[in-house]
């Protein structure tokens, strides 16, 4: 007779009690993952007094939630929550565990993947399953997409960031079991997070931002990228970058779009002063209209776009900002 | 004496890897000649090690894993001024994947001899994992902290890191020996000097393969690699483009007018 698959885990992920919308993205996909491999989906969710929330993993997709619930889980803390997930995996034998991309998966993550001597892909962009059924994890490279597997060693691991699978369909009347985590009391506590500052994030917010304009490498130095941000700021879009102009210190990493960064859905992109490597445009999902500003007429981002100007951009975009204004104007005033 | 290895990567010169592609049909990566180069935010963790043997008693190991032209990374981190440079590469350590990868250099790290900080960027540009440096912790059984953009205490046992988040930081107690992963954020790195070139002639740079690492052949390289590239396809996300001509004002007049249809703006 032929075993019994292991599940599809979601390690969920909270921040001030509230479940972050890539675990219930994560869930929905498992739910689909797991009807394939005839197998349920399950949830690990460590926190504090988190009971209610629950509710949200069960209608998002999970048959049975792990729940860690004690002041200590309160918020992430790399050796508890590795040992107690590490346990729950030896013993619970999942065939497939996924973990949100965010600064506690890209840690917690590989943490886990090692103390189980499993593979673990990093920040893929779909998730399928081969004829034999085996978790295909899907990532950009070379100029094509990737297909990774982890052919032997059990759980199949990944990372996805928020926004590659859509907003899931709650069916608020869904329910499940619940069953409660211990807190094991011989952990090694030489890591201490005694603070977690959070602020404001600048500027507009790429999940709500209709807009986003990207600038890249090409804005040359600061003084171009200021352009660059002065053209979503006149436009009232989120500001993304591309990694060159993370690396050189314009942009924030958090800003990153693409692959090993964020993932947005505008209806608008204008991508400027960068060349379309797919690592970028996969960061970019389902955009109505695309724009590429670029000097160079034959860069491959003129392949990826309906709309281009072949110009420099640190001359072109103070010009465009000014129309945009004057048509800003006039709309004002009609 | 605080003992910090800082562990670097060479990578394909990010502003060429674009030329490396796969043949889609035979799966074979065309051959180019892109050069490798010290991984970006490594600079940084070789930076910090420096600034750190700038106030205390300090001395730093450079450790890589790679083909043998990557010992010019670990020569041009010497000439940076670190103490000594060690380099694993064998044939069998080829196709590693970041558990691999991570399990080679925490086995050199332990035959480098006792340590008390192990300093890594927080990813490679060719790979963006971000795995090695807590795999490598997990290996060694010492604690980790990711994304470190600065390190706020450093005298003794424990120090105090912030570690960076989405829209924050985190403030972390941590004690040592421990694996720091650090952001571009943390410093800016310094530049090679004359004279730092001369004195690292001088530095010699030890090269180990697999049976000085004593690491088990099913361990290492692809062999060792739970994971594997198992297909490649082309994707079309081609649209057809309109490109906008004129003069600058021109183009700028009907971009926006373009926009404007579409209702967006
Ligand atoms: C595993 C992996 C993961 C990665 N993840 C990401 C990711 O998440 N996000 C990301 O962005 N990248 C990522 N990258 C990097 C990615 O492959 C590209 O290197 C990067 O996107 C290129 O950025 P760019 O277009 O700004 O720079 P370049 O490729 O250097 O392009 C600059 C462009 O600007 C144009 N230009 C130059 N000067 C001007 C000017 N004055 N006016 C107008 N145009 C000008 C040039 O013609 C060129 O087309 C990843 C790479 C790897 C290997």
């Amino acid at each position: 007779m032929k075993k019994q698959p292991g599940s599809v885990w979601v390690i969920a992920e909270q921040i001030d009690c509230r479940i972050l919308d890539v675990s219930l993205q994560l869930i929905a996909h498992a739910r689909k993952l797991a009807i394939e491999l005839e197998t349920s989906v399950e949830a690990v969710l460590l926190g504090d007094k988190m009971n209610e929330q629950t509710r949200q993993l069960f209608a998002a997709g999970a048959d049975r939630v792990y729940l860690g619930n004690a002041p200590d889980l309160a918020h992430y803390q790399p050796e508890i929550y590795t040992e107690i997930i590490v346990k729950l995996a030896k013993e619970r034998q999942p065939e497939i565990v996924l973990i949100g991309s965010t600064s506690m998966g890209r840690e917690l993550a590989p943490l886990v993947a090692a103390r189980l001597g499993t593979g673990l892909t990093a920040h893929c962009i779909d998730l399928v399953l081969d004829e034999n059924k085996i978790l295909e994890s899907i990532i950009p490279a070379y100029g094509g997409l990737l297909s990774i597997i982890c052919p032997e060693k059990r759980p199949q691991m990944a990372t996805i960031a928020a926004g590659v699978f859509p907003k899931p369909e709650m069916d608020e009347n869904r329910t499940g079991e619940i069953i409660a985590l211990e807190v094991p009391d011989d952990i090694p506590r030489r890591i201490q997070t005694l603070e977690i500052i959070r602020e404001k994030p600048q500027g507009v917010s790429f999940e709500s931002a209709p807009i986003v304009v990207a600038g890249g490498a090409g804005a040359g130095d600061l003084e171009g990228w200021r352009k660059i941000a002065d053209l979503a700021e006149t436009l009232n879009a989120a500001l993304g970058a591309t990694r060159p102009a993370v690396d050189e210190g314009w942009a924030e990493l958090e800003t990153m779009v693409g692959q090993s960064g964020k993932i947005v859905s505008p209806e608008l992109y204008i991508g400027v002063g960068l060349s379309g490597e797919l690592q970028h445009m996969v960061g970019i999902v389902g955009a109505k209209v695309m724009v590429a500003i670029n000097n160079d007429a034959k860069s491959p981002v003129f392949e990826q776009v309906d709309y281009g100007v072949v110009d420099d951009c640190r001359e072109f975009v103070p010009v465009l900002i000014n129309k945009i204004k004057e048509y800003q104007e006039k709309l004002v005033t009609c | 004496m605080l003992k910090i290895v800082v562990c670097v990567k060479a990578v394909p010169d990010p502003k060429e890897a674009h030329k490396i592609k796969i043949d889609p049909a035979t799966k074979i990566l065309t051959r180019s000649d892109v050069p490798f180069v010290l991984n970006l935010v490594d600079k940084n963790a070789m930076e910090a090690a420096l600034q750190l043997k700038e106030q205390l008693d300090a001395h730093i190991t450079i450790l890589s894993m790679g083909p043998p032209p990557a010992d010019n990374i670990v020569k041009e981190c010497l000439a940076l001024g670190a103490d000594q440079g060690f380099l694993l590469s064998d044939r069998a350590f080829g196709g590693a994947d970041a558990y691999a990868t991570a399990y080679t250099l925490a086995k050199g790290i332990e035959k480098i001899g006792p340590y008390d900080v192990v300093l890594c960027g927080m990813a490679s540009s060719d790979g963006s994992t971000e795995w090695v440096g807590p795999e490598m912790a997990t290996f060694l059984k010492i604690p980790v902290v990711t994304r470190v953009n600065e390190i706020v205490e450093y005298d003794g046992e424990w120090w105090k890191v912030k570690a960076g988040l989405e829209n924050g930081y985190r403030l972390v107690r941590v004690k040592l020996p421990a694996v720091f992963t650090v952001t571009r954020d943390l410093n800016t790195p310094r530049s090679l000097t004359f004279s730092g070139i001369i004195k690292a002639r001088k530095k010699e740079i030890t090269q180990w393969g697999i049976d000085e690492l004593a690491v088990p052949e099913e361990s290492a390289g692809q062999k060792g690699s739970p994971t594997i590239i198992s297909n490649l396809a082309t994707i079309d996300s081609k649209r057809t483009v309109e490109i906008i001509t004129g003069t600058r004002e021109e183009k700028a007049e009907q971009l926006v007018q373009k926009l404007a249809d579409t209702g967006l703006i």
